[in-house]
């Protein structure tokens, strides 16, 4: 770096010592900034995390002597039902958290271009506060809306739709859309704010050029809102598809999995199997391998995001 | 061009949004002061007059103690995680080391990490070193996870504001440390205040980690408390309510006053660059 040749700064004062070094060359004292975090973070997150990994290969309750088993945890989660259904309930939630809002929140960005509005701050507000309250209260304001004779139902009977009420969380085929509908909720605001916000940045004349050049709504959708909104779209898909897999507080409060194993998602189960029946070993697994779907999903995301532009 | 009509649409289409968000809370609060028992199930405006469920319900769910108890491990992970966060986020932005490129891949990593992948080994190590059942057996995992964001966080801010000012304070003379915190540190005061939000926002609502940690102890946090009151009384949705209101009361005090700092963090997204 040329700066270090100065003789003189502007303030008059000396050059600094030659062994003073410039930013950006090697510095040892980077590591005594980084020691408090980094160690925090390795005690109390990795190496636990490793250590899970490595948990995972054995049998037992933790207490006593474990039993290596190889990969049978692993092989459990692929061949048993219940541990299975764990992974494609996630998934049919990332519907629920993910697509679902992403698709209104496209939709409305797209019907939406034109207008500039004032005072979105109430409305950024209104829209992010059920991502900002705690999923447990949530689950229980929910779990209220969705009882039998609860809210939901009462409304249904009277707009005439009566034969359409159900005991939402209690029925085999409805509790896991409900427990979703309650993602959908939470996420739609978000995923609303972060897409108005990128649509208002598109310029309009790219609008106009594609009016001008004859294209539908439709088109104008695929060719300059999309395109436009590639980066809000993947933070809105990271945000949403991690906060679907993760969902443990929703499931615990609304169903505890049930009925039967209706709702039961992966993270319940790593709760579930290591601390109501000690099967250390199977729990570590579903969550080494809860990890890996998250990272991947993530990764596909990204890439997906880099594709496009 | 902006028509009169496009705009009068955003608005209906925002505000019908807003209220799809906020009808759920506002019937909340309306359920609250409703009668208690099971005719509490049906929201009444007309009888929402019960102020003395909020009393009852602070009282019956132990709810002074356990806001106190979230306040203070809240307190203390976002003052720390915050502290921590910023010489990370700075020499990982500013300074050329060693294994850096290494070391910032696997912190970053724990921004992805779900509690649920090393929360097996967590209870069994803390409990082996009786770290179980106190503030700290939550607040040191929770720095752990909240730095990881944090360094991130910070080092984007660096990177982007504070190269040539790093370059002109060094050749004023200044060490590493006081470009740091005299320097650089009062432009980044935004920045520091939407972390503290997140923080807050991320620590207050956990609910995994207080209920394995302090399974064993009187100590509970507020979503504990909130979900212990809801499986004593799952049918007195009045008492429900008001307890729920409770637990979230001092998140949505903190989102309203810093509201901009909250959305300017998830708007810029967790994963820029």
């Amino acid at each position: 770096m040329s700066l270090s040749s100065l003789p003189v700064t502007a303030g008059g004062r000396p050059t600094p010592s030659p062994r003073r070094r410039v930013p950006g060359e090697a510095r040892s004292v980077a590591y005594l900034y980084i020691l408090p975090a980094a160690l925090i973070y390795a005690l109390f997150v990795f190496i636990p995390f490793i250590h899970s990994i490595y948990l995972s290969f054995f049998k037992g309750n933790g207490v006593t002597r474990m039993e290596f088993v190889g990969i049978d945890n692993y092989i459990d989660i692929v061949t048993n039902p219940v541990l299975r259904s764990a992974f494609v309930h996630a998934f049919e939630l990332i519907v629920f958290y993910s697509l679902i809002p992403i698709a209104i929140g496209l939709f409305l960005a797209s019907v939406l271009h034109r207008s500039r509005i004032r005072g979105v701050a109430f409305y950024r507000t209104a829209l992010f506060l059920p991502y900002v309250i705690a999923p447990t209260a949530i689950a229980v304001i929910w779990r209220w809306i969705l009882a039998p004779r609860g809210p939901l139902n009462s409304f249904l009977e009277a707009v005439g739709l009566g034969a359409l009420a159900q005991p939402w969380l209690g029925d085999f085929t409805w509790a896991l859309p409900s427990v979703g509908m309650v993602g959908t909720w939470v996420m739609f605001g978000l995923v609303l704010a972060l897409l108005l916000a990128g649509v208002q940045k598109i310029p309009l004349e790219l609008y106009e050029a594609a009016r001008l050049d004859g294209a539908g709504p439709w088109m104008e959708f695929r060719a300059v809102t999309l395109p436009g909104l590639r980066y809000e779209i993947v933070v809105a898909l990271v945000l949403t598809v991690t906060a679907a897999l993760r969902n443990f507080d929703i499931i615990y409060v609304m169903t505890s999995g049930g009925p039967g194993n209706a709702t039961v998602v992966p993270s319940y189960l790593v709760y579930q199997q290591a601390f109501k029946v000690a099967q250390i070993g199977a729990a570590a697994a579903m969550g080494t391998v809860l990890i890996a779907v998250i990272v991947a999903a993530n990764l596909l995301i990204a890439r997906a995001g880099r594709r496009d532009a | 061009m902006i028509s009169r009509r496009d705009t009068i649409v955003g608005y209906l289409v925002l505000s019908l949004a807003a209220l799809i968000s906020l009808g759920p809370l506002l019937g909340v609060v309306i359920l609250s002061l409703g009668e208690p028992g099971k005719v509490g199930i049906r929201i009444d405006i007309a009888k929402a007059t019960n102020f003395g469920n909020y009393a009852d319900v602070w009282e019956k769910g132990d709810f002074g103690a356990a806001i106190q108890t979230s306040a203070i491990i809240t307190i203390v992970v976002v003052v720390l995680s915050v502290a921590l966060s910023i010489p990370a986020g700075y020499a990982f932005a500013l300074m050329n080391f060693p294994g850096r490129t290494a070391i910032f891949a696997l912190l970053v990593l724990g921004i992805l990490m779900p509690l649920e992948s090393m929360i097996v080994p967590l209870y069994l190590d803390m409990r082996r070193f009786n770290l179980d059942n106190n503030y700290w057996s939550v607040i040191l995992p929770q720095i752990g996870f909240s730095v990881a964001f944090g360094a991130f966080w910070m080092r984007a801010f660096f990177v982007q504001s504070a190269r040539s000012l790093m370059e002109a304070a060094w050749i004023d003379g200044a060490n590493t440390w006081r470009t740091l915190t005299k320097v650089l540190l009062p432009l980044a005061r935004p920045q520091m205040l939407t972390l503290a939000v997140l923080f807050f926002v991320w620590n207050w609502n956990d609910f995994l980690l207080p209920l394995v940690m302090l399974s064993g102890s009187d100590l509970q946090t507020a979503p504990m408390a909130l979900v212990n009151f809801e499986g004593a009384r799952r049918t007195d949705f009045a008492y429900l309510g008001a307890a729920s209101l409770i637990t979230i009361a001092p998140v949505i005090i903190v989102f309203m006053l810093l509201q901009r700092s909250f959305t300017r963090g998830i708007l810029a997204g967790s994963i820029k660059e």
